[in-house]
């Protein structure tokens, strides 16, 4: 099992200092890496060079650009609710903190190891979109309205067969990891803990192999959640000019940039926790396959956005209500059936 | 409260609505289009088009000069198809004038007014697919279209606003290079049409946004004078290079591709078969190129226009593009006014928008291929 920071250290506040400390340093090393890897993937695939100036190949340069917005003015336009504008980035950024540190990184990696630690991640999830809506209807504008009211919907929307693909899972595990031995000891695996997820998965094999539909529609219904094209709708840049953070400027805006881009991290994330057996992986270290995976499923979220058009609100809630959740119930049913003929 | 800035910013007559000012400012609005919408939730109650941020008084300037001093002006109209503007005022002085156009020059012309076409067309496809939130196939055009840009740049000496045209012929002679480029570029976007068909065409959520979108009626489009691509996606193939044929078109072979839907997918399609149709036109006014003089023996150093009202139209890469010029005589125009297409286009934007989403308005404006300096002028 992973050793956890508390069990680590033993004293808590020095324990959560550090959690917080390494979960913000991975996300800032993330986010500058990811800002800089979305604009080379482009680049690659609208055929041109990307980012060449600053740094090889223009590494250091989403590093220049967070100084530059560092320098700019702040600017607070008039009749906002000034408590809901000043607060929304923070409530936007803070759950992407409180998510990460909940995740498995390798066997003997972890800030923290919870028993429900799914449910949290999702919990965490869902708060983003209370910010979103402070935001667009904090400042006082009606693209930022309009697309925060988007963004609520279609949010709301998406957890639904986002939870009940993972659902799939959790049954998964409880089913193939009733007596599992790990360090000696024979255990019960739980289905909400993400370590004993990943286990039941290096015990067994990884879910996308037998749970492809259940993967497919979580991957999708991630790309909705952390609003990426094809369903970028509620920033949709040439419909709603930057949806519900257009009024906000300078590192106010750099926040919900960020937390977009960790968003992205965070569902990849569990993603690889949930299909793609976590840290397990031949010769290299766990940490090292966890990352390879992340970015490999970040990648392809970075290919689908550069490929294709956006949908019509109205069609992503069809889509949704239509056929994923039909969908993802009928496949959490069959899931359950299966166990239990299996079982019997 | 807000002091409120002008009637538009009242509070609406109905309930539940509001207004939304969609530009002047606006990423998708290309250029300086303001739409007053009228908004129930995302659904538009009502739509007014708002023109005259790009008035630049082209007309009134024609007034004030002489007739070839008016040519640079042409181009700055309409800048994505500038050359056809720039030889259509040319044409309608040499047919006012009676001016002889030697084959060679027709020849020359048609080929950078179809090459100017495709480039039009192929910035309209990148801006459609930036509208509707693809980004990539916008570069790939725009790669593509900079070669149209570099094989006119070099025997025009100028990317976008051309000054080409001359009474009576072309300021400069094409060499083999031009005619050998051309056939590559035509061979070049021959290669490209599948991969954008693949990419854009057969994608089902291009599909989904413009299937059944913004149809316009033949009846619309009768009304508004709709003209151009946009007409022709609604079941009535008009086209001036057919039904008045100018300038030499009427000894090329050529389709006019309509569709009947008269959705934002038929528009597409229409655009994208065009396309296709220039470059069969080039083919052939490359294969058949005359030797002969560029220009008329004399230069024409004074015209002499008849008395009285003048109409000469062309097909432009928006639609039927018309010159009425009234004339007295003298070497200036006492009146040039221009019927262009796009202003006809947009005005139907008020009966198609209506009912409505805030998507399918980007989408809808997008497809019918609007130029804001051309309506505004």
């Amino acid at each position: 099992m992973p050793t956890t920071l508390i069990e680590q250290f033993g004293n808590p506040a020095i324990a959560i200092a550090t959690g917080v400390g390494g979960v913000m340093t991975v996300l800032s090393l993330n986010a500058l890496f990811l800002i800089w890897l979305e604009r080379k993937v482009s680049a690659w695939i609208q055929r041109r060079m990307g980012p060449m100036e600053v740094g090889f190949h223009g590494v250091f340069q989403t590093i220049a650009d967070m100084l530059k917005l560092l320098g700019k003015q702040l600017i607070t336009p008039k009749g906002i609710d000034k408590p809901l504008y000043h607060l929304a980035p923070i409530v936007v950024f803070a759950p992407v903190v409180a998510a990460t540190s909940l995740l498995p990184f390798s066997k003997s990696v972890a800030i923290s190891n919870i028993d429900i630690g799914l449910v949290l991640i999702f919990v965490f999830g869902g708060f983003a979109v209370v910010g979103i809506f402070m935001a667009g209807w904090g400042s006082n504008n009606k693209y930022a309205l309009l697309g925060a009211m988007r963004s609520v919907a279609q949010n709301i929307s998406y957890e639904i067969p986002l939870i009940l693909s993972a659902l799939a899972v959790v049954l998964m595990v409880s089913a193939v990891g009733r007596e599992v031995p790990i360090d000696g000891e024979i255990v019960a695996l739980n289905g909400l803990n993400l370590a004993h997820i990943t286990m039941a998965q290096v015990h067994w094999t990884w879910f996308i192999l037998v749970q492809p539909v259940a993967a497919l529609i979580y991957f999708i219904s991630v790309l909705a959640e952390t609003n990426r094209a094809p369903f970028d709708i509620p920033e949709a840049e040439s419909e709603l000019v930057a949806g519900f953070h257009t009024e906000y400027s300078g590192m106010r805006f750099a926040l919900f940039f960020f937390a977009e881009f960790s968003n992205m991290f965070i569902g990849a994330m569990v993603a690889t926790v949930l299909f793609l057996g976590g840290w397990e992986g031949p010769i290299l270290p766990g940490p090292v396959w966890f990352f390879l995976k992340t970015y490999a499923l970040i990648f392809i979220m970075m290919w689908v956005r550069w490929t294709y058009p956006r949908l019509r609100f109205d069609q992503l809630m069809t889509f949704c209500w239509a056929i994923l959740i039909p969908l993802s119930i009928l496949n959490l049913l069959v899931t359950a059936l299966v166990i239990k003929v299996v079982q019997s | 409260m807000r002091q409120s800035a002008g009637p538009t910013l009242e509070r609406t007559d109905e309930a539940d609505t509001y207004y939304l000012n969609m530009g002047p400012q606006h990423p998708s609005m290309h250029g300086v289009l303001r739409l007053l919408l009228k908004l129930r939730g995302e659904e538009i109650v009502t739509c007014e088009p708002v023109i005259g941020y790009a008035h630049r008084a082209h007309e009134k300037m024609a007034e004030n000069r002489n007739y070839i001093m008016f040519i640079p002006n042409t181009s700055r109209v309409d800048y994505l198809s500038g050359m056809i503007y720039n030889i259509a005022f040319c044409q309608a002085i040499e047919k006012l004038c009676s001016i002889e156009v030697p084959e060679r020059a027709e020849v020359i012309r048609i080929i950078a007014c179809e090459l100017n076409r495709i480039q039009s067309h192929l910035l309209w496809f990148g801006t459609f697919l930036l509208d509707l939130g693809g980004i990539t196939p916008f570069l790939y055009c725009f790669d593509d279209r900079e070669e149209i840009l570099d094989i006119l740049d070099r025997v025009t000496g100028s990317r976008l606003t051309y000054a080409y045209g001359r009474f009576g012929g072309v300021t400069m002679d094409v060499d083999q290079d031009f005619l050998v480029r051309t056939l590559a570029f035509v061979k070049r976007i021959r290669s490209r049409f599948p991969m954008y068909e693949k990419l854009v065409g057969e994608n089902v959520i291009f599909r989904e946004r413009c299937e059944g979108v913004g149809v316009i009626t033949p009846e619309v489009a009768r009304q508004y004078g709709v003209s151009g691509p946009t007409l022709r996606a609604s079941g009535i193939g008009y086209d001036v290079r057919r039904a008045e044929p100018y300038g030499g078109y009427d000894r090329f072979d050529f389709e006019i591709p309509t569709r009947t839907a008269g959705d934002c997918m038929a528009r597409f399609e229409v655009r994208m078969a065009e396309m296709e149709q220039s470059c069969r036109i080039i083919e052939q006014a490359v294969a058949a190129m005359p030797e002969g003089p560029i220009g008329p023996k004399k230069l024409v150093q004074r015209l002499k226009p008849p008395e009285g009202m003048f109409y000469f139209a062309v097909e432009s890469a928006r639609g039927h593009f018309g010159q009425y010029i009234l004339s007295d005589g003298s070497n200036t125009p006492l009146k040039l006014k221009m019927r262009t297409p796009s202003f006809s286009n947009l005005s139907a934007m008020e009966t198609v928008l209506e009912g409505t989403m805030v998507a399918d308005t980007i989408a809808i404006v997008g497809s019918i291929d609007i130029v804001m300096p051309e309506i505004d002028r």
